[in-house]
């Protein structure tokens, strides 16, 4: 009933917006938000119920009668993978609310943009929470109509291009995607449950799994995104609304993966096996060439965009190595690109705002003029380039440790030479990022803005901030926060891998 | 059976066959309803017709109530005439949907019917007798039957096309429907000649029965169902034979077309689900390839070719092509076991019952929108988030649903269509399961296209003075969009009717 509420509350909360008159601002602001954190105070009460000692069981469950043409049920619940993710999502939405309340972009309307920020948030908080195909792939899909629009209404001047880009690849995906789900129901004993099909998906013949993962494949690679499926993302994250760019990089990203975790590997551990050196090899791949195309960058945002892509690209290394410590590493970083990435994205957008430009060449001396906001970049570039003590590094390193002794089975030469590229990726990243902050931060003004006034962080952005500055910290000093959340449910899924005994010996000598 | 009572009788042994008249209640109550049209249109003074569609529009929803004392107390199957005439849970649903989607239209001809200078009581009392004659289609298990009954809907439709009578491609239109029209119904009525001559019984059943087995492997036969099935592919207009579609879309008038893209397309199916699960189920070495090659090509084209327009019209013309691609796939797969055939039915009618609702709330946004802009151009679409939100959002949900977006309707038609697929399983069925995967995301391109001249660009003329939507367009849109949306979140509740109507056991 809870995990319901988490759910359906934000868009019963999009139908009540839609009888408030457009004219009446104030009322829609404070409606949207109040919803959004009513969401997350659900999200709390789950919290301080979550039974931490067995967060490999699914809890808060419910499990009704929805289809019973096709045998699908509306079955959700919460484990110690979903319960860092759902959490993410339901902070975000609200800090996404407050940093909008003077900032919505044109062309205004903020009556029609928190309602789609409302459906995103049912989308998302769904998808982590179902435990039935279909009823994933309808919260899997339900994001993209609302981000569409958002990217394509209120986005920048190639918005539209932008827009319907990420639609195409995403749908494109997702229709192979559900032929894999069907595919699994006649192959695993009629049935969508996931719980029932980690028990029959095993047991299907090796290379029907390996079909049927490639038609999961394609639907999770387009959302993570994956090299070479990722260039709808630079797009997407340049055109989109600040608010647009940061619930993209900080949750619908992480559904891909998501998807990775809680369907493909456990219900197809034979397939996962022999996709994995290719997941792997396109996640290293994604790591150099997303740094690579961070340096090409003169937009601060698509540099962003793409240091996504490379960090991507390390969560889905943690995930290809089918252990248990590579993929608490990928849920961790998952959690830490959200709180970072986002933030990041929320600072190009204060700087667009302030300069009419997020060009990193006209940008400069941002230090003198706004020193809170420049430390405050210079913070979270730092911890996105993984520097420990901050939330980034326990992502990031752990995924290539991890990657020193895969799961059983997979060709450790061939995953300890992706250990190496990925390591050198990590170089990259201090490059483009540290290259990024000094250009924009240092030195003085550029002649353009020397005499302009620039605000330094104002109100709301403090209340959007301060959450997720804080989480940065918090997640850096004290990662068992998450690990100790997300442990046990990882190995629940590693072990029907073979993937859980490699955590001890990466630890042993690594 | 009909042949062989008009030899009885010639033999004096004539009896009256039992009719069951509780089964036959919808068809009087509409039969009436007919009669009432056409009489009050006789004797109504001109200033006083405004009273007919009112009499058509209760007529259509008393005809309801029988359907649905049928529905809640009746035994399963009551079969009359031999077997030729058969009210079963197919025949239920259809019929259902059949007036469901004549009320709708009839609530979108309204003030079109009204506004235009053109004789309203012909209109209503032609649209009723082409619901007529699907409302039999669906009971029709016999091959003269299934004739008359295609009959029966296609000749009002032809001259419904030409309502316009003093606009060129409403002539245009009614011709071209008219001629190949009757062109596919020759070919089809060449192909029942043969199958009588093989079997020597026009009863779907028995011939069936008699097609099952190697003796029914005579290249006879094999024409015969190939001329059958061409021929229902002109009424459902499947590429090759679709040329007739967006030609007689565009000039008819636009309630009429969605009638014609909507209720004669099903008239079309029903009467192809019919054929082929009763009549030529043993024959499936003939109409499953036939049917996988028909829908992957009416995908495609309708697809591709619905790219380019910058008509709505033509543009939903070339949409429907397409959707009726999806609704033969599971056709293609159905022969492979009685469970993909169950699959497969289920499939279909699922998808025929999704479609009505979603093509004809397009057609109604569309009718509103030109009511304004006296255009059918898709950039006349522009900016009508600003000016008219309402029907933006409504047109969206529609598009979208077309286009097969969860949490919409029109995702639980492709769902059902992609599981009959998946259910036949052979490596060809999955084939054609990804074809229609890509094609999908081919059609998503121009119905976002049309949302999105509707949400991101300007108006056109600048004009923005709101559009206000007569009742019985609102009444139309209300239906059609809860019915998008709540089978969107309740699948079940179509997915019940199509798990019911199942002809195979």
């Amino acid at each position: 009933m809870l995990l319901t509420a988490a759910i359906f509350l934000p868009v019963i909360g999009a139908l009540l917006l839609g009888v408030i008159p457009k004219a009446q601002e104030k009322a829609l602001k404070t409606a949207a938000l109040l919803i959004t954190l009513a969401t997350a105070a659900v999200g709390v009460v789950i919290t301080l119920g979550f039974d931490f000692g067995h967060s490999g069981r699914l809890q808060f469950t419910a499990n009704e009668k929805w289809i019973e043409v096709i045998n699908s049920r509306y079955h959700i619940g919460i484990d110690g993978i979903s319960l860092p993710l759902l959490l993410l999502s339901m902070v975000i939405t609200v800090l996404c609310v407050v940093y909008s309340w003077d900032h919505f972009p044109e062309p205004h309307n903020p009556k029609a943009f928190l309602i789609l920020m409302l459906l995103l948030e049912t989308g998302m908080n769904g998808t982590f929470g179902a435990q039935d195909l279909i009823l994933f792939f309808v919260f899997f899909e339900l994001v993209l109509l609302p981000m569409y629009f958002m990217i394509g209404v209120w986005g920048g001047p190639n918005r539209q291009y932008a827009a319907i880009k990420f639609f195409l690849f995403t749908l494109f995906g997702s229709a192979l995607m559900i032929l894999g789900f069907l595919a699994l129901y006649f192959k695993g004993g009629r049935t969508f449950d996931i719980t029932e099909l980690m028990v029959s998906g095993p047991l299907i013949a090796r290379s029907t799994q390996i079909l049927i993962f490639g038609g999961l494949f394609m639907g999770f690679a387009i959302k993570v995104p994956m090299f070479p499926f990722h260039t709808w993302l630079p797009d997407a994250h340049t055109e989109a609304p600040t608010v647009g760019s940061v619930i993209l990089a900080a949750v619908l990203l992480k559904l891909g993966v998501y998807g990775f975790i809680r369907i493909a590997i456990p219900i197809l551990p034979d397939a996962a096996k022999a996709w994995a050196p290719w997941i792997g090899g396109l996640a290293v791949i994604g790591i150099i060439y997303g740094a690579l195309g961070c340096l090409a960058q003169r937009d601060m945002k698509r540099l962003i965009a793409f240091s996504s892509v490379a960090h991507m690209g390390f969560v889905m290394l943690g995930v290809a190595t089918l252990t248990s410590f590579g993929i608490n590493a990928a849920v961790f970083g998952m959690v830490g690109h959200g709180l970072i990435t986002g933030m990041l994205f929320f600072i190009a957008g204060s700087i667009q705002e302030r300069f009419g430009t997020r060009e990193i060449a006209r940008l400069g001396g941002l230090l003198t003029q706004a020193p809170h906001l420049g430390w405050i970049l210079g913070f979270c570039a730092f911890a996105s380039l993984g520097l420990p003590g901050l939330a980034g590094f326990w992502g990031e390193f752990p995924a290539i440790l991890a990657a020193y002794q895969p799961a059983d089975g997979l060709n450790v030469a061939l995953f300890r030479a992706y250990m190496a590229i990925a390591a050198i990726g990590t170089v990259f990243a201090a490059g483009y990022l540290l290259w990024m902050f000094q250009r924009v931060a240092f030195g003085t003004a550029k002649e353009e803005f020397a005499h302009s006034h620039i605000h330094d962080v104002h109100g709301p952005e403090w209340i959007a901030w301060t959450p997720l500055l804080v989480g940065i910290l918090a997640f850096g000093i004290f990662p068992h926060l998450i690990f100790d959340v997300t442990d046990s449910a990882v190995n629940v899924i590693a072990a029907g891998v073979g993937g859980v005994a490699q955590a001890a010996a990466v630890v042993a000598h690594p | 059976m009909l042949l062989a009572q008009a030899a009885q009788a010639a033999q004096g042994g004539f009896s009256t066959p039992h009719l069951d008249y509780h089964a036959l209640a919808p068809e009087i109550v509409l039969s009436v309803v007919l009669a009432a049209v056409l009489l009050a249109d006789l004797v109504l003074d001109e200033t006083k017709k405004w009273v007919i569609p009112s009499i058509a529009g209760f007529g259509l929803l008393a005809t309801f109530v029988p359907i649905i004392t049928l529905a809640l107390y009746g035994s399963d199957v009551r079969s009359m005439v031999g077997g030729a005439y058969v009210v079963d849970n197919f025949a239920l649903v259809l019929k259902a949907l059949f007036i469901g989607v004549g009320y709708v239209v009839l609530l979108m001809s309204n003030t079109y019917v009204e506004e235009g200078d053109y004789y309203e009581g012909e209109y209503y009392f032609l649209l009723l007798a082409s619901i007529m004659g699907m409302v039999v289609m669906a009971s029709s298990r016999d091959l003269i039957t299934i004739f008359v009954a295609l009959e029966t809907l296609s000749i009002p439709a032809y001259i419904l096309a030409g309502w316009r009578k003093r606009d060129l491609k409403s002539n245009e239109a009614s011709l071209k429907y008219y001629l190949l029209g009757v062109l596919a119904s020759a070919v089809m009525l060449y192909g029942m000649s043969l199958i009588y001559g093989y079997t020597g019984t026009t009863i779907l059943a028995d011939i069936g029965a008699q097609l099952q087995g190697d003796a029914a492997h005579n290249p006879l036969v094999t024409f015969a169902i190939l001329f059958v099935i061409v021929g229902f592919a002109f009424k459902v207009s499947a590429v090759p034979f679709h040329a007739w579609a967006p030609d007689t879309y565009e000039g008819a008038p636009t309630p009429v077309t969605a009638f014609l893209s909507v209720a004669s397309k099903t008239g079309g199916f029903v009467a192809l689900f019919q054929l082929v699960f009763i009549g030529f189920l043993g024959r499936d070495d003939v109409w499953a390839p036939l049917f996988g090659v028909l829908a992957v090509l009416t995908m495609t084209v309708g697809n591709l070719i619905a790219l380019r327009q910058t008509n709505v019209i033509r543009l939903l013309a070339y949409s429907s092509i397409a959707q009726a691609g999806y609704i033969l796939v599971p056709l293609a797969v159905a022969g492979t076991s009685p469970d993909a055939a169950h699959s497969a039915l289920t499939a279909s009618i699922v998808y025929l019952l999704v479609y009505a609702a979603m093509n004809l709330g397009a057609f109604a946004v569309v009718l509103a929108v030109a009511r304004k802009t006296r255009s059918g151009e898709i950039s006349s679409f522009g900016g009508l988030f600003e000016y008219a939100p309402g029907l933006a959002v409504l047109m969206t949900i529609f598009l979208f649903s077309l286009a097969g977006i969860p949490p919409l309707a029109g995702a639980w038609a492709k769902i059902f269509m992609f599981r009959a697929v998946l259910d036949a399983g052979t490596g060809w069925a999955v084939a054609l399961g990804v074809a229609a995967a890509v094609n999908s995301v081919i059609a998503l391109f121009y119905y976002a296209n049309i949302a999105r001249q509707m949400w991101m660009s300007p108006v056109p003329d600048g004009d923005r003075t709101p559009i206000t939507v007569p009742t019985p367009l609102v009444t139309a849109l209300g239906i059609t969009v809860i019915l998008v949306v709540v089978v969107g979140v309740y699948p079940q509740l179509f997915a019940h009717f199509g798990d019911l109507a199942s002809l195979v056991k």
